[in-house]
């Protein structure tokens, strides 16, 4: 075909958002030759339009190794993207409603004692003491002082812009529409624009992975889902804390310029690509917002919003080397958590790369839970495959 | 809710400006009742906006001088229908999904969800803004604000007042002014004498209206206001000690003047109000002849959305005769497709009128073209986005350091439309800036995205219960 570009390096990257880019990032480090295919920007899907909390605690155990990890790399933001983003270590609080969801939050404590996460549980009394704007649903909670919160509008944007700088070869606004394996190794097309042709291929394409661990033997029950989030107007500085809520729900935090960011529910899909916040969910965020923060009762809501994530049925994402197909390794399907432990996700995969073993644990994250059941039978290859898969 | 009984809801129209008004009027004559839903607290929209009535009456040759017969007429034909329609004022429309309007209602303070089957968009225009270093001092107004202020108030934004920017309004705004009793300090044009020669025989397509205009330009001249063509406006002089309008500066190609006034009225024509259309998925593109992206509509005013209508200025600025016109059409078009027997010469009548009126429409926009080098001249340090305080300077960086080539990742970086008024008012210039520093033409950098509220809700208002039912009276 007349006018398409061949690339050939060493790693192929499917999706520019924070575990993409930071991949990239990473293995530019390593001195490995890298090029991204983003279908839209970098960082402007999930990574970009999520609520910007940094936060370990509330992670499920396994993943703390992960995020402790990712906590390193955004004590070294500046240095490491080149801007601060807003990264805030402002403490992130989680608050119980009851003295079931307090005896949970302890628990929750005893079990991540191993990871240095510094918990601090306070006890009602003195929660009114230290912040009489909390609503008095709150009953307690458990304050991890070294989490913290970042606009993730300029953070995942600007891994990738790092990344580029450090040599790797990013193209936004091209959607990969054929991936195969030809025995030796990868080829992607995007259109007729460019075809890239790599040893190695990261899956991280957020939402939109499904399609490319089908096409390799891979399917998952992965499914999009749409947070809806909301922002207030400027209001008076109050809050220090990004606040969560013990068993879900709604969570927020005030921004330097005074803003409140607000995330909860669920927003609805407008095509493939796009969604937008839910009319009953923003009532639904509305109603909490004032719950928790009395004082948010006389603010504006000036704008909502919504984003399309991959979520799989145990909230834990698929971060490893496929079963079926070596070079390929996936890095997808945070479900709505992956904008803390991203950075970290994209330095394993790049050590999976180099190395074929990754220094942090990622075992629990191994796409091979899914297929415990077919596990006695021979794993497809897909060393002879040559057709088109779905379009991812 | 059932597609059979989503049919059967009485059509809603949003916006009680000319075309809302034709439009109801419309549905009134072939026997339905309409719900119309009106920002304001009496019809008229913008153009024909009537003071409240606390005030004292102004008859209407005060208040819209030649216009006056056909406000007379809009506000006649609105009163007759008043009891046939469920009318709603104050009742801004600030989120569509799903076939209901969550519509907040400002005296009570309190959300409906209207459901409709078939809805007419009629929501109108603001002032097109490309800002001026000291825009945001106070007594600096866009024209339409000016205007409002005078018709709606019945008060002046100050003593000494220039006007400045293009279009027909800067000289009907500066006509009403000096009609008024303000003093008109001058009336400064970007466009050049010579565009609106070169427009003219486009413009005697409309010679009423054409002689109006000549007609103000006649009367300010004879009323001994300077008026001034080819100008570029260089920036609003501020007193420091009363933080307030002192004056203007602009270079005419050869120096810079100054003068001093105490008021500034600017703008640059108008731009449609789309958020409502694009919430409902309306299909847009570009459309050069208005130098924005529009929702597409075929000539009787029906959207790419089933159901959906589009009318007057919200749709693409045509003034508020063709928004009588595409109102009514609009709403043949919508008893049309219900299976209501229409007048479809009547129909094709409006659409020829609507035809023609586009070829009007291209001489203005010789005669007033928007100043095309307007961000080339915009310096730096010039606000571009009042709400966020972003600078043209910070726009340019955003594009030349992090490579923003696009309305969106504009906004996502620079926070350029993330205020209160979320790119309503900042947008076009933002868009200006940015198809400037990528060297593309405006068309390529896109435009935002529309996202609910269209305009700030309280956050207790936001958390009540929506109701199917609709507002009621």
């Amino acid at each position: 075909m007349t006018g398409r570009k061949t690339l050939r390096t060493d790693v192929a990257i499917v999706g520019g958002g924070i575990v993409g880019a930071s991949a990239a990032l990473a293995l530019r480090k390593m001195g490995i030759g890298v090029v991204v295919l983003e279908r839209d920007l970098c960082g402007s899907r999930s990574s970009g339009v999520n609520y910007g909390g940094v936060r370990r605690q509330g992670r499920p155990v396994s993943q703390l190794p992960l995020a402790q990890r990712a906590h390193r790399i955004w004590g070294n933001l500046r240095e490491t993207i080149g801007t601060d983003g807003e990264y805030l270590r402002s403490g992130h609080f989680k608050i119980a409603r009851s003295e079931a969801d307090m005896a949970s939050l302890e628990q929750y404590r005893t079990k991540s004692r191993d990871f240095d996460l510094g918990l601090e549980l306070i006890s009602a009394a003195r929660l009114r003491e230290r912040c009489p704007w909390l609503g008095t649903r709150a009953v307690g909670g458990s304050l991890c002082a070294e989490d913290g919160q970042a606009n993730p509008r300029l953070v995942s944007p600007a891994f990738a812009l790092a990344a580029q700088r450090a040599g790797a070869q990013i193209f936004e606004r091209h959607k990969v529409d054929e991936v195969m394996h030809d025995g030796k190794g990868f080829l992607l097309r995007s259109g007729n624009a460019l075809e890239v042709h790599a040893p190695a291929l990261l899956n991280c394409a957020g939402a939109w992975s499904g399609p490319i661990a089908e096409y390799f033997g891979e399917a998952v029950p992965l499914r999009s889902s749409h947070p809806v989030m909301a922002v207030t107007e400027p209001v008076p500085h109050f809050m220090d804390w990004s606040l969560g809520v013990e068993g879900g729900g709604i969570y927020c935090r005030q921004v330097a310029r005074g803003n409140l960011v607000l995330g909860g529910g669920r927003g609805f899909a407008l095509d493939a690509d796009r969604a937008r916040a839910d009319r009953d969910a923003i009532a639904t965020l509305a109603a909490q917002a004032v719950e928790l923060l009395p004082t948010l009762r006389h603010a504006h809501f000036i704008r909502t919003w919504s984003g399309t994530e991959g979520n799989l049925p145990d909230h834990q994402p698929v971060l490893g080397p496929s079963r079926t197909t070596p070079g390929l390794f996936h890095g997808f399907g945070f479900s709505g958590a992956g904008f803390q432990i991203g950075p970290a996700a994209g330095e394993v995969l790049a050590e999976l790369v180099r190395d074929g073993r990754s220094s942090t644990p990622i075992e629990s994250f191994s796409i091979e839970r899914f297929f415990a059941a077919a596990a006695n039978e021979e794993a497809p290859t897909t060393a002879d495959k040559t057709t088109t898969p779905t379009p991812p | 809710m059932t597609a059979a009984s989503s049919s059967a809801l009485q059509p809603v129209i949003v916006g009680a400006g000319p075309a809302g008004v034709r439009a109801a009027e419309a549905l009134v004559a072939h026997g339905l009742r309409p719900v119309v839903i009106d920002e304001a607290s009496r019809a008229g929209g913008q153009i024909y906006r009537r003071p409240p009535a606390s005030l004292a009456e102004r008859s209407a040759n005060v208040l819209y001088g030649f216009e006056a017969r056909r406000a007379d007429a809009v506000h006649t034909a609105f009163d007759a229908l008043r009891e046939r329609i469920d009318y709603r004022p104050d009742s801004l429309v600030w989120n569509a999904q799903g076939g209901r309007l969550d519509v907040l209602h400002g005296p009570t303070r309190s959300t409906s969800s209207v459901p409709y089957g078939q809805l007419i968009v009629a929501t109108g225009a603001t002032d097109r803004v490309l800002p001026v270093p000291g825009w945001t001092l106070p007594g600096v107004y866009t024209l339409g604000g000016a205007q409002v202020a005078l018709k709606f108030q019945g008060c002046a934004i100050g003593q000494r007042v220039v006007f400045m920017g293009t279009g027909p309004l800067l000289y009907l705004v500066a006509y009403q002014y000096a009609k008024a009793g303000a003093k008109v300090a001058a009336v400064l044009d970007t466009s050049r004498f010579a565009d609106q020669l070169a427009a003219t025989p486009a413009m005697l397509r409309q010679p009423a209206v054409f002689a109006k205009g000549v007609y103000y330009v006649a009367w300010l001249r004879a009323h001994g206001v300077a008026l001034h063509g080819g100008v570029r406006p260089l920036r609003v002089l501020g007193d420091v000690a009363e933080s307030r309008v002192a004056g203007v500066a602009w270079h005419d190609g050869r120096e810079e003047h100054t003068l001093a006034c105490d008021a500034v009225g600017f703008g640059y024509a108008l731009r449609s109000e789309t958020q409502l259309a694009d919430l409902l998925g309306c299909r847009f593109e570009f459309a050069p002849l208005h130098r924005a992206h529009l929702p597409v509509r075929d000539a009787a005013g029906r959207s790419s959305v089933r159901g959906v209508y589009l009318a007057g200025d919200g749709a693409g600025i045509m003034g508020a005769d063709a928004a009588e016109w595409a109102g009514e059409r609009a709403a043949l078009a919508l008893l049309a497709d219900s299976g209501v027997a229409v007048d479809t010469a009547r129909a094709a009548m409006l659409e020829g009128k609507l035809h023609k009126l586009g070829a009007f429409r291209q001489g203005l926009e010789r005669a007033f073209p928007v100043p095309h080098d307007w961000a080339a001249h915009a310096p730096d340090e010039l606000v571009v986005c009042r709400c966020e305080n972003i600078t043209a300077g910070t726009l340019r960086r955003t594009v030349a350091e992090q490579g923003a080539d696009e309305m969106n990742r504009l906004k996502a970086l620079s926070r350029v439309g993330m205020g209160r008024c979320q790119g309503r008012m900042c947008g076009v210039a933002a868009a200006e800036i940015l198809a400037h520093a990528t060297g593309q033409p405006v068309q390529q950098v896109g435009r935002l995205r529309g996202q609910a509220p269209i305009k700030p809700i309280p956050i207790h208002l936001a958390t009540t219960a929506p109701s199917t039912e609709g507002a009621g009276a």
